[in-house]
């Protein structure tokens, strides 16, 4: 039988991989997955957890929230991905000194 | 049961590694879509831990919906952002990388050990929901329950979360309309 701790430990895997993409890449839209890796592995967490949870299914619609929320966050990003572009023609965080030109 | 096991172990190889890959890849494109294979993946495992409605919304929204979003501003950022990430010295282990893994990997401990000390599968609540039937198992049908409580017990942070989608979107299209010319 597949225990949580199988599950923690996956999620774990994902949430360090999410921070090690967010802190070495040099490319906005790389950060935004790893940003969406780190939020899959707490989604991960959630749903593992909502199998003990059958009356309220708290873990399975907390998950749908979370879900929906990235979805809301990403299209906010890109947004400013494609302003952040246009102003200084570039997508490189360590290179955007400003916010207002 | 046992072929259960093994599609655990393959569904979490398989994100973790096309994760991996995310993270090691010099090429945003060949990047993009590793992540959609570790999205496809992650679905597989929650199929697996019983949740078929949260596999497949996260299908539809993260694999129809988010990725498409970045390719869209993908090919929309131009080919002068490209040319500058060729060029860096992009494998996974470099000096100015060192840090950043050196982080993600004591991390990455610290949480394992975490979750091998807690003894998770002995918690009180989860001893409880077992003795009481609360589990749910390969026969139920969780999509009924899940609407009648997303309209009962959660209908406040699904009114929230509807508001905040749509206030989302609407900035969204604000952010990303054309600018006129700047006098």
């Amino acid at each position: 039988m597949i225990t949580l701790t199988h599950y923690l430990v996956v999620s774990a895997g994902l949430f360090c991989i999410g921070l090690y993409v967010i802190l070495s890449k040099q490319n906005a839209i790389q950060i935004l997955i790893g940003v969406e890796l780190m939020l899959n592995a707490a989604i991960l967490n959630l749903v593992a957890f909502g199998k003990y949870d059958k009356l309220n299914n708290a873990g399975q619609s907390f998950a749908l929230f979370a879900i929906v929320l990235a979805a809301a966050a990403t299209a906010v990003a890109l947004a400013i991905v494609l302003n952040v572009y246009r102003r200084y023609r570039t997508i490189d965080p360590g290179k955007i000194n400003q916010l207002k030109d | 049961m046992n072929l259960v096991i093994i599609m655990f172990y393959l569904m979490a190889t398989i994100a973790l590694g096309s994760a991996l890959y995310v993270a090691a890849s010099k090429n945003l494109v060949r990047s993009v879509f590793m992540f959609f294979i570790t999205l496809f993946a992650l679905a597989g495992l929650y199929v697996l831990s019983l949740a078929d409605f949260v596999a497949i919304t996260q299908v539809v929204v993260y694999v129809g919906g988010i990725l498409v979003l970045i390719l869209f501003a993908f090919m929309l950022s131009g080919r002068e952002s490209l040319a500058g990430l060729q060029q860096q010295p992009n494998r996974l282990i470099s000096i100015n990388k060192l840090p950043a893994l050196l982080l993600a990997g004591l991390f990455f401990i610290v949480l394992v050990n975490v979750f091998l000390k807690a003894n998770v599968d002995a918690l009180g609540w989860i001893q409880q929901a077992v003795v009481q039937h609360n589990v749910i198992t390969p026969t139920d049908v969780t999509i009924n329950n899940l609407g009648v409580n997303l309209m009962t017990n959660y209908l406040l942070p699904f009114e929230a979360v509807s508001i905040l989608l749509l206030m989302a979107l609407a900035g969204a299209a604000h952010l990303s309309r054309k600018e006129e010319a700047a006098p």
